[in-house]
C-alpha cells in the first residue's frame, strides 16, 4: 500500500489577479466549481504521477521554482491540487511548518504547546512529551521566558523538537535542516536515521546531494513543474549532475 | 464538526483535535493582547467606561432624557455593539493576518476566524463583570429571566461567527473587504440603539429592527437586566432564526472559498 501517492496532479496559479478576474473566480467558487483551472493560468504542477509505498523515501530535486515546495504543500495538505488526486496514508508531519504560529511575546512552553495544538498534537499527547521536547531541545531552563529573547537558533531547535516528536507514519520535510549548530545538527539528521530505520515513509526537498543520497531511495526530478524523470536514487542523481 | 466535503474524502489530513487547538489560539490572543500593558486587563473596561461617559455626559447634559439609569441603557447598548464590532473586524482580518499558518500547517482554516471571535467573548465577559456593578450600584434587582441571557448571547456569537467566516474568507479574495466591514461597523452605531431605546423606532421601521441581531440583543438585554421581563417571544424566534441563518450562509461561504485560500494569501 502506497503511502503517498500523486495521481495525475495539476497546480495552477493566476498570473496577475486583476480584479475582472478575481470576480469570476469569487463567483465560480460560491457556485462550487473552484476546480475549474481559472483563466491564463500559471502551471506550478502539470499532470505529475508517481506513488512512495510505505517505508520508502523520496527525494525532490530540481532547480528553483520546478515545483518542489508546491508539491509539497500539496502533500501537506495546506492546498489543493485543481486536476487530480493526492492521497496520504496515515499521520503526516512535515518540518515545513516549524514554528508556525509561533508568537514573540508568549513564553517558551506557551508556543510549544500553541504550536503542537496546530500541528495536531492532542493534548494528552502533548503533555506527555512535554519533558522529551524539552529536553532534545536543550532549552530546559529558558522555557519560561518569552521568545523574543531566544536566539533563532534556540527558536528552531524548540520547532524542530516539537516537530519530530510527532511520531507519524509520513515525514515531509522542505530543505535540509540547517538548524542550531552542529551538534543539533547531528541530533536532527540521527532522528531522521531513526525515521528510517522503523519504516516512515519520508519525502524531503533537497538541493544536497550528499543527503538525498544518504536518505533517499528514490528520487524524482522536476522540471518547470513536470516530472523529467522518477527512479532509484542513485540513476535520477547521474542524470541530474551530467552535463547537459 | 464536519470540516471537509463529504465527496472529497482525502483533504483532511490534521489528527488534531478542535477543541485544544480553538483554546490555544483563544489563549494566545488574550495573552498577547495584554502581556506588555501595565493596565493589562484594565483596558477591557476603559472602553465601554469612557464611552459610558462620554455618552450620558451628551444625554443628560445636551440632549437630557428623562429616562433613568441612563449609565446602564447605555452600557446595555455598548457591550453587544463593541462585542460586534470589535469580533467582526478583526475576526475579518484574522485570516490574512496567519497567513504564516495557513500557508504551512493543514489546521482547519475554519479554526482562525472561530478562535478570533471566541476571544473576544473574554472580553465580553469581563465587560459584563462592569455592567453588574452598574445594575448593582442603581439598585435593579437580580431576576429568574437572567437565566435566558447565556442563550440569546449563544445565538448572537453564532450570528457574529457567521458573519465573520463569510467576510475572513472574502477578504483574502478581495482586500477591500475589510475596509468595508469598518464603515459598516461606524453606520451601524447608529442604527443599533445603544444611545435610544426600541420603543422610540417608528411601528414602520420595528420589523428592520427586529431582524438586526444585534438590535435584538440589545433590546433582549435591556428586557432582562432593567425591565425585568422576559423579552417578546417574537423577538426571541428572530434572534435566533436570524442567527441560524447567517451562520449557515457564513459557514457555507466558507466552505465553498477556503479551496484557493492558500493560492491567493
Amino acid at each position: 500500500m502506497s503511502a503517498i501517492e500523486f495521481r495525475h496532479v495539476s497546480k495552477t496559479f493566476s498570473h496577475g489577479a486583476g480584479r475582472r478576474f478575481l470576480a469570476v473566480q469569487l463567483v465560480r467558487q460560491l457556485v462550487g466549481r473552484w476546480r475549474q483551472a481559472p483563466q491564463d493560468p500559471f502551471y506550478a504542477l502539470r499532470d505529475v504521477s508517481f506513488s512512495i509505498e510505505k517505508g520508502q523515501s523520496l527525494a525532490l530535486i530540481g532547480h528553483n521554482g520546478a515545483g518542489k515546495s508546491t508539491l509539497l504543500s500539496l502533500a501537506t495538505r495546506v492546498a489543493e491540487p485543481d486536476i487530480g488526486e493526492v492521497v496520504v496514508r496515515g499521520r503526516a508531519a512535515s518540518v515545513l511548518d516549524l514554528g508556525a504560529g509561533f508568537h514573540p511575546e508568549l513564553t517558551g512552553h506557551e508556543n510549544l504547546m500553541l504550536n503542537a495544538a496546530l500541528v495536531g498534537y492532542t493534548r494528552e499527547g502533548i503533555e506527555q512529551l512535554v519533558p522529551s521536547i524539552v529536553e532534545f531541545s536543550g532549552l530546559t531552563g529558558f522555557l519560561d521566558d518569552p521568545i523574543r529573547t531566544y536566539s533563532s537558533g534556540m527558536v528552531m531547535r524548540l520547532a524542530f523538537a516539537i516537530a519530530v516528536h510527532m511520531d507519524p507514519d509520513v515525514i515531509i520535510i522542505d530543505e535540509m535542516i540547517s538548524v542550531g549548530d552542529e551538534e543539533f545538527q547531528r541530533k536532527c539528521l540521527q532522528r531522521i536515521r531513526e525515521f528510517r530505520e522503523r519504516g516512515k515513509t519520508i519525502l524531503l526537498a533537497s538541493h544536497s546531494i550528499h543527503t538525498i543520497l544518504e536518505f533517499c531511495d528514490h528520487a524524482l526530478w522536476l522540471d518547470h513543474g513536470r516530472v523529467h524523470m522518477y527512479g532509484p536514487v542513485a540513476e535520477v542523481i547521474d542524470a541530474y549532475k551530467a552535463p547537459r | 464538526m464536519v470540516t471537509t466535503p463529504s465527496s472529497d474524502p482525502t483533504v483532511s489530513h490534521w489528527h488534531g483535535q478542535y477543541s485544544f487547538a480553538l483554546r490555544q489560539l483563544v489563549m494566545k490572543d488574550f495573552r498577547t493582547r495584554y502581556r506588555n500593558m501595565s493596565l493589562g486587563i484594565f483596558w477591557s473596561l476603559l472602553n465601554p467606561l469612557i464611552m459610558m461617559g462620554v455618552l450620558t455626559f451628551v444625554f443628560t447634559q445636551v440632549f437630557p432624557t428623562t429616562r433613568r439609569a441612563f449609565p446602564v441603557f447605555v452600557l446595555c447598548g455598548l457591550i453587544p455593539y463593541n462585542f460586534f464590532a470589535l469580533a467582526w473586524s478583526s475576526g475579518t482580518g484574522s485570516l490574512l493576518d496567519s497567513s504564516g499558518l495557513v500557508k504551512k500547517v493543514p489546521v482547519p482554516r475554519e479554526i482562525i476566524p472561530i478562535a478570533s471571535v471566541l476571544s473576544n467573548c473574554l472580553h465580553v465577559f469581563i465587560q459584563f463583570g462592569l455592567l453588574l456593578i452598574f445594575l448593582f450600584i442603581y439598585g435593579f434587582p437580580v431576576n429568574r429571566y437572567w437565566a435566558i441571557l447565556p442563550v440569546v448571547w449563544g445565538f448572537y456569537v453564532l450570528f457574529i461567527i457567521g458573519m465573520v467566516l463569510a467576510t475572513s474568507a472574502l477578504n483574502i479574495y478581495v482586500r477591500d473587504t475589510r475596509y468595508v466591514v469598518e464603515s459598516v461597523n461606524t453606520v451601524l452605531f447608529w442604527l443599533v440603539p445603544i444611545f435610544y431605546g426600541g420603543e422610540m423606532i417608528k411601528p414602520e421601521f420595528v420589523e428592520i429592527y427586529s431582524l438586526n441581531p444585534i438590535a435584538a440583543i440589545v433590546q433582549a438585554t435591556r428586557n432582562i437586566l432593567m425591565e425585568g421581563r422576559a423579552p417578546a417571544y417574537s423577538l426571541l424566534t428572530k434572534l435566533c432564526l436570524s442567527s441560524m441563518l447567517v451562520f449557515a450562509v457564513g459557514w457555507t461561504v466558507f466552505q465553498r472559498l477556503k479551496h484557493r485560500v492558500y493560492d491567493y494569501i
